[in-house]
């Protein structure tokens, strides 16, 4: 720990080395999903990550913070390879899922395996069973389609709201209701990351609190990361916390210590709201 | 200051009398034709109209049967040849094409568009009619289908472009391929209005004539098959307004109240059609 320390606060110096030491202390209670190292990425000629290291947990979330347009949200995006659905994008470095690396992999297979939630709910105008369906049915799935929908709808804490309208259009539910039923829709093909990209940003309070609710009851059977301006909900919803500026990781722990003791001045100026 | 202020005021209102009575001209010029062509086709059609053929010269009554058909007939030959082309040339340019590429298609499809309807007329006569040597319902499906195509282009890439990008990212990142994410996400979210787009594309050239004056031509009979000369509604009206019989012209106008009523009939069914398909998406 004490090593671990020290190597955050000579960061700018050596961010790889810092990195791997913070996650070691991750690693210690359990595995590691996806491993990423010296990742840099570009949208055409601006550099938007700079030489990114970072270790995600197995099984636990994993909270990005920082101002807007540090990077947070085109990193996550790497980690499901959305960004090459945008032109002029190039990313550089390794990125490890489960020790495979995932920019020779196929991408369809890729994102089966890593699921995604966005900023706004973004349900299909389909049936709330349809959509559920949507990514069993493009993945050739044979088996007891209705089944496992509902399994799925009651692992988003969806089903008792909807159960009795399944057939009814999406767009009917509230906002809330709208962003579990994506978060179902993305459960349904079993992935074993869920990326959230700042997934309450559009929703009140009392909904947000059921989203950070239902994050904690996944944790068991999947990898979350989150994006999150909320530093609030950073503070809640996460077991560990990594905080970027300007495309750079500047420091990553877990959540209560760096939260409490953070160990960069601008870590420390960020959570204290002086800036951002 | 008071003279100013009258000015303004008289400008004001000076200003809002010409845009409403140029509103007004505009909605008025619509009812007059309504209005006119109900007026004087509504007292010559009957049901004879629907079901009997045009009688010779001389001899009163008779009917347009055969143009009705033969307009539906052309139209589905445009629809058939017409709409693929381009409802695929609309997905490409709304999903697929870079920069430059668009702009090419996107700019050639208006010129296209902008083309003089008889260009496309002598066009499709030198394509399918100089070759065979003789006038048919082919040819004349040819010309409207053309015409269709650049109408449908631009409208389906609206549509498609309207579709919020999240729904394509949602899609992809449950997997789909982009062309998984267009035929089962896009198209369906558009579809409604691709439907409207095409079924004004349809109803645009359903009036056309000057393109099938030396294509389809025109028969005062049947026109079995699909390699003779054919009645369509428009040429009839033509025909009949300047032939120098009170008969005819009633009977023009008889087809040109007919015209309307089939594109507003088609407008509507399509209509209803698209608010059905909603219900059921939403109950």
């Amino acid at each position: 720990m004490a090593s671990a320390a020290q190597g955050k606060i000579e960061m700018t110096l050596a961010p790889h080395a810092r990195t791997n030491d913070s996650s070691a202390a991750a690693s210690s209670t359990s595995a590691v999903r996806f491993e990423i190292a010296n990742l840099n990425f570009y949208y055409g000629p601006k550099q938007a990550v700079f030489s990114l290291n970072l270790k995600i947990p197995v099984n636990r979330v994993t909270a990005l913070i920082g101002p807007s347009g540090c990077g947070k949200s085109t990193f996550l995006r790497t980690l499901n390879r959305m960004n090459e659905t945008i032109r002029n994008t190039r990313v550089e470095g390794s990125i490890l899922l489960d020790g495979q690396s995932i920019l020779g992999m196929d991408v369809v297979n890729l994102r089966r395996r890593v699921g995604m939630v966005f900023q706004r709910p973004n349900p299909f105008p389909k049936s709330i069973y349809e959509n559920v369906a949507y990514g069993l049915r493009i993945n050739g799935y044979k088996g007891n389609l209705s089944e496992h929908v509902e399994k799925s709808l009651r692992r988003a804490a969806l089903w008792e709201e909807v159960k009795d309208h399944l057939h009814k259009s999406a767009f009917a539910l509230s906002g809330g209701q709208q962003q579990r039923l994506c978060i179902a829709r993305a459960l349904a093909v079993d992935p074993e990351v869920l990326l959230l990209d700042e997934p309450c940003s559009a929703l009140d309070p009392v909904t947000t609190a059921k989203i950070e609710e239902l994050m904690f009851q996944l944790k068991d059977s999947c990898t979350m990361t989150i994006v999150t301006h909320n530093m609030q909900q950073a503070a809640r919803a996460s077991d560990f916390t990594a905080f970027m500026l300007d495309g750079k990781l500047i420091e990553h722990n877990e959540t209560s210590k760096l939260f409490t003791t953070p160990h960069d001045p601008r870590t420390e100026a960020y959570i204290t709201g002086r800036f951002g | 200051m008071s003279v100013r202020l009258a000015w303004r005021k008289g400008l004001n209102g000076v200003m809002l009398t010409l845009t409403g009575v140029a509103a007004f001209a505009v909605v008025s010029v619509l009812f007059l034709i309504l209005g006119y062509l109900i007026y004087n086709g509504g007292k010559s059609l009957n049901w004879n109209f629907f079901t009997k053929l045009p009688t010779p010269v001389g001899e009163t009554g008779g009917g347009m049967a055969n143009a009705i058909v033969g307009s539906l007939k052309l139209l589905l030959l445009a629809a058939v040849m017409g709409l693929p082309v381009g409802l695929m040339a609309g997905v490409y340019l709304a999903e697929f094409s870079g920069k430059t590429l668009s702009f090419i298609v996107r700019y050639t499809t208006d010129l296209l568009n902008g083309v003089p309807s008889i260009v496309i007329g002598i066009f499709a006569y030198s394509l399918a009619v100089l070759p065979v040597k003789h006038f048919s319902t082919l040819a004349g499906g040819v010309a409207l289908g053309i015409m269709v195509i650049p109408i449908t282009v631009r409208s389906t890439e609206e549509f498609l472009r309207s579709v919020p990008n999240s729904l394509r990212e949602g899609a992809m990142a449950l997997g789909a391929s982009k062309w998984k994410t267009i035929a089962t996400v896009i198209l369906p979210a558009a579809s409604g209005g691709i439907l409207t787009g095409m079924l004004l594309a349809l109803a645009r050239v359903a009036g056309e004539t000057a393109p099938l004056l030396f294509t389809a031509f025109s028969n005062r009979y049947w026109s079995p098959g699909w390699t003779q000369p054919i009645a369509s509604l428009p040429v009839m009206i033509y025909t009949y307004a300047i032939a120098p019989y009170d008969d005819w012209h009633r009977q023009a106008w008889a087809a040109g109240l007919v015209l309307l009523g089939l594109v507003l009939l088609a407008n509507l069914g399509c209509r209803l059609a698209l608010s059905r398909s909603g219900i059921a998406r939403s109950s």
